[in-house]
């Protein structure tokens, strides 16, 4: 018999017999979590190269925030390539009785250059592939918007000063955004109508896009021609560069989704640990009368590695096959997101599966199981003489070497590998520490109930290093499952209670200088109070005391704020909703050019008291010394700014007002009366925008959530291999303790007991970490008073006990109700 | 090493023992379980190793099996030395020559009767292995039996399917440890029968291990041990 062979005989036979029920089931666990997260990505990444040629409408596009004017549109032309133009701006559009934002898209007739846009006659009508926008006169709707609308194909929208048929419903653009669906559903309509919506006015916020396509030589010569003479606030964006940016995101996603299933691998790893252990312990014997019959050590080796090798692939084919059920089930919280769809994932996860299976055989398993080649045939005739350990050493550092391996596979080898490693020893030491001050604290109930009650509390004592991983498992599971339920929930309800009842529901913006004062009046008319409008001026940071800005090195927001287009503004003193921290505040109608900049975005760019910011804004530049620093609450709902300047400074440059509003609900009539007299105004209804966002949080959290479920999992087989290592000893004692007159009942309460008191410790365990992370969020995060729910304290425990309690009953009850005589006899 | 040709033309002692010593360490300090035994058994021969419990029995056929080592000494297999032998060479040299009979059966829980037994032919790669299993089931009255898993077989038929496992490679030499220390009187008597009727038809030297007197005396030869040495060495009367 070659070793294979034999390898596949014991292992299918101790299949059946259930030796090896833990050790597989735990392995499933592991390569599951692993590949339903692989899976997923997968597919989300597929999504993004499915549209990577045609992500851009075109070879080649140039995005601006003003107007490029004509000069690279005929350039191109010149050189032979196609052209095509679109304008995207947020507007609000009307029915006779319903308005909505909507991202305006004004396209020339020949776009998309590249991909095709798909079309439906109405609403949930069956689509068909189109190469070119619609006509003048038409509006093609995304579904979303109609459906806000409450309207379907057919119906006349107001779009600024004019009126469009929509014709069609938009289903499908290439330069969609393949990340989340933004909050503004699409409107497209033909460039040619644009002028007459009077909607282009300056200073509104408004994208340029221009869009080339082409043969790739002449597309490549002309970018870089063009490279060096682009000005501040136009991009050249070629097909590589946006799927450069998704891609990151998307591998980040990975990451973070991959480090949580690790967590799962990792508890799962700590139940094959156990359960390898009790299995080549049952393995000792055969091996011994298989050397005493005329087997080497290196059969029993090649045997023994088969026999991993064979379980690891069975375990990584049957957890992929799960992990990809599993991913359908992400996909599923979070399909409604993704434009487009997803299509079908590849099998490298599966390669993945195999892998992960493999290595957490050779990390978790091999060790006990290499002992097995060190059986000595003697133990036929002396049970006593036993295999030579492998070194506890070189098991750590086998496991250890296994896991940072695994480590290095999910994030890198870089910072993140550090805080990896760090972040899970010291939360596995805090935990463990925490599992056993709660063990411990068991002691003086010891003398509280019965006998069953004492004997079940005496067992969690005694097996006190196996208790406290069963409770640090569980618990930790438990722990991030409440946890996200906290945030979906008790986080998202206290910011809305927190905010006050006349917090404001809506932003106008885009009001032009001359609107300002109709548009109170318009308010007043109403009976409500004028809005209070604050100036808006976009404007780029061009130098700091007299360094380029591109020259400048900056660290998170503060890099965005030198490379884009700011929000400027200018008062002459704070709103409520700011509070001076350093320097001093300017005197009202000062002629000074003086600059207050918020503490973060001062602190991110590196500023300080006296620096001499120059702006550019409308081809103008100006300087203003930087005199004090705020801080803002910018949950205030009113209009808030990084960069605050004196009225001087911004004197003459182009603005547009914007203003936070409260509206009651009987009152909407003043948003139509708004927009109607002002078609430039755009209005956005925060209570659709919250709702929106916290859908995407609420679905993101599930999908996350979904993931943790595999970490609930691994912490039940962690608990099944810790009890099927006490197996012999739980037999032997509950037939011991009816022998002595023990009733089964009495030894089935005992037991119950003792699982319980572990559900229940768990459990005190997961909510007080749950609670713990959801204050430090709530504080250093979401900076809010967060008063946890006592649903908490009541349903952390109850869960833990009742999971526990049922699992651990389950793997029990046939142990305990063995015939005490065969027991004995047996033993 | 020679092969097993050459052993079955082989005329001299099938085993031989020169000064065998087995000292272990205890708490108490060095304890000697077997001290300076010296044997030589001839091909063929029926020998009963008998004595109290902790007499050192067992410790003298473990080495004389080659699964363990002695202090000092050496043992001979036909022409090959045991002790000269390391791990792995023991266990070839057991393979081809060495069949075992044990108080507790030793059966694979795992593996059904046939596979059982064929189990040491599998392990040489033996051809026509299934076949010789069979055979050697049925001489021990099992062929009924040979799909059933050890846990469906009674003490009597386990022990009858450890004989067929020992016999079935044709052993020169074949050890019993207390064979019916685990059956009642009666199956033990029929599994003595059946072990007695097997060596005569296949020449094997039997080395039993036992404390029961009766079957001891239908050896040919008796050798007690006491106290880690050898105080009888006597042959049964030719019949």
């Amino acid at each position: 018999m070659s070793p294979l062979q034999l390898a596949w005989s014991t292992l299918l036979r101790n299949l059946r017999g259930g030796q090896l029920g833990v050790l597989l089931g735990a392995l499933i666990v592991a390569v599951a979590a692993l590949t339903s997260v692989g899976f997923f990505t997968d597919r989300v990444a597929k999504a993004v190269d499915r549209e990577a040629n045609v992500i851009l409408g075109a070879d080649l596009r140039l995005r601006a925030t003003d107007d490029p004017g004509a000069d690279y549109r005929e350039r191109a032309e010149d050189q032979g390539l196609v052209t095509a133009q679109v304008v995207t701006f947020p507007s609000v559009v009307l029915t006779d009785d319903n308005s909505q934002l909507a991202a305006i898209h004004a396209v020339t007739q020949n776009y998309p250059l590249r991909g095709e846009l798909r079309i439906a006659e109405r609403l949930f009508g069956p689509q068909r592939p189109i190469q070119n926008g619609p006509q003048p006169g038409q509006a093609w709707a995304d579904p979303e918007l109609l459906a806000r609308l409450g309207v379907d194909t057919g119906v006349i929208l107001n779009v600024g000063a004019i009126r469009l048929e929509v014709t069609s419903v938009l289903q499908y653009r290439p330069d969609q955004a393949i990340g989340f669906v933004g909050l503004a559903p699409d409107l497209l309509i033909n460039i040619e109508d644009l002028p007459a919506t009077g909607l282009v006015q300056p200073g509104s916020r408004i994208t340029w896009s221009l869009l080339f396509a082409g043969p790739q030589q002449v597309i490549d010569s002309f970018a870089t021609g063009i490279k060096d003479q682009l000005q501040p606030g136009q991009r050249l964006q070629t097909i590589g560069d946006s799927g450069e940016q998704i891609r990151s995101a998307i591998d980040r996603a990975q990451s973070f989704l991959s480090l949580a299933a690790l967590i799962a691998v990792l508890l799962a790893a700590t139940a094959v640990a156990v359960s390898a252990r009790r299995y080549a312990q049952t393995q000792v014997d055969g091996v011994a009368l298989m050397k005493c019959l005329g087997a080497s050590q290196g059969y029993v080796l090649r045997a023994t590695l088969w026999e991993l090798l064979l379980l690891g692939l069975g375990a990584g084919v049957i957890g992929s096959v799960l992990g990809f059920l599993a991913q359908a089930g992400i996909a599923w919280f979070v399909i409604d997101l993704i434009e487009g769809g997803l299509p079908a994932p590849g099998i490298g996860p599966l390669v993945s599966g195999l892998i992960t299976a493999l290595a957490v055989l050779t990390g978790f398993a091999l060790p006990s199981m290499l002992a097995l080649r060190t059986v000595p045939p003697l133990r036929v005739l002396r049970h006593d003489a036993e295999p030579r350990p492998v070194s506890t050493v070189v098991s750590y550092l086998i496991a250890v070497f296994v896991v940072v391996a695994l480590l290095i596979w999910i994030v890198g080898a870089g910072r993140m590998l550090l805080i990896s490693v760090l972040g899970l020893s010291l939360g596995a030491a805090l935990l463990s520490g925490a599992g056993w001050i709660l063990v411990w604290s068991l002691a003086p109930l010891r003398n509280a109930g019965g006998a069953a009650f004492r004997y079940g509390l005496a067992n969690i004592a005694r097996r006190r290093s196996e208790s406290v991983a069963q409770i640090v498992a569980f618990g930790f599971g438990l722990a991030v499952l409440l946890l996200l339920s906290v945030i979906r929930t008790d986080l998202l309800d206290t910011w809305r209670t927190n905010l006050p009842a006349n917090a404001p529901n809506h932003f106008i913006i885009n009001v032009q200088p001359n609107e300002v004062a109709g548009v109170g009046e318009i308010f007043e008319g109403q009976a409500l109070p004028p809005p209070a409008l604050a100036p808006l001026v976009r404007a780029r940071i061009t130098a700091i005391n007299g360094i380029a800005a591109q020259d400048i090195s900056a660290v998170g927001e503060g890099r965005q704020l030198l490379r884009r287009e700011a929000n400027l503004t200018w008062s002459d003193g704070l709103s409520a909703s700011n509070t001076l921290t350093s320097g001093e505040f300017w005197q009202p109608g000062t002629d000074a050019f003086e600059i207050s900049v918020e503490d973060d975005a001062a602190r991110d760019i590196g500023l300080e008291i006296g620096d001499q910011l120059e702006f550019g804004v409308a081809g103008q530049t100006f300087t203003a010394t930087m005199t004090s620093t705020r801080q803002v609450r910018w949950d205030s709902f009113q209009p808030n700014f990084y960069f605050l300047l004196t009225g001087a400074a911004l004197q003459g440059a182009p603005s547009t007002y914007i203003s936070g509003v409260y509206i009651p609900d009987d009152r909407r009539q003043v948003l139509l009366d708004l927009v109607r007299a002002y078609p430039t105004v755009s209005v956005i209804d925060l209570q659709s925008v919250l709702e929106q966002v916290r859908g995407v949080m609420d679905r993101a959290a599930l999908a996350v959530q979904f993931v943790f479920l595999f970490t609930l999992l691994a912490g039940i087989v962690v608990l099944l291999a810790t009890i099927q290592a006490t197996r012999e000893e739980r037999r032997y004692e509950a037939a011991m303790l009816r022998t002595l007159g023990a009733s089964r009942g009495l030894v089935f309460k005992g037991v119950l007991a003792e699982f319980v008191g572990l559900g229940a410790l768990a459990g005190v365990l997961a909510t007080l970490v749950a609670m713990l992370m959801a204050y430090l969020l709530a504080n250093d995060v979401f900076r809010l008073d967060y008063q946890p729910d006592a649903w908490l304290w009541i349903g952390g425990p109850l869960l833990g006990t009742l999971l526990v309690g049922i699992a651990g009953i389950l793997a029990t009850y046939k142990v305990v109700s063995h015939p005490p005589v065969a027991v004995l006899r047996a033993h | 090493m020679m092969g097993l040709s050459a052993m079955q033309e082989s005329t001299g002692p099938i085993l031989r023992a020169n000064e065998l010593t087995k000292k272990v360490s205890s708490p108490e300090g060095e304890l000697t379980i077997l001290d300076n035994v010296s044997l030589e058994v001839p091909r063929g021969q029926t020998l009963a190793v008998v004595g109290s419990s902790g007499a050192g029995k067992s410790t003298l056929l473990a080495l004389l099996a080659g699964l363990d080592e002695p202090t000092t000494g050496e043992v001979w297999l036909g022409d090959a030395e045991l002790t000269a032998l390391d791990e792995d060479g023991r266990a070839a040299l057991r393979n081809r020559q060495v069949g075992f009979v044990f108080q507790s059966f030793h059966l694979l829980p795992a593996l059904t009767a046939l596979e059982n037994v064929l189990l040491p032919l599998e392990l040489a790669n033996e051809p026509q292995a299934r076949r010789k299993a069979t055979e050697t089931l049925r001489q021990v009255g099992l062929e009924a039996r040979m799909s059933h898993y050890p846990r469906q077989l009674s003490g009597g038929e386990k022990q009858r399917v450890a004989i067929a496992r020992a016999y079935v490679a044709a052993p020169q030499l074949l050890f019993a440890d207390e064979p019916t220390g685990n059956l009642d009187r009666r199956t033990g008597e029929k599994i003595m029968e059946l072990l007695f009727r097997l060596n005569a038809a296949t020449g094997t030297t039997l080395m039993l291990v036992t404390h029961d007197h009766a079957i001891a005396q239908r050896c040919q030869r008796r050798i007690g041990i006491e106290g880690g040495r050898v105080v009888l060495d006597e042959m049964s009367e030719p019949a």
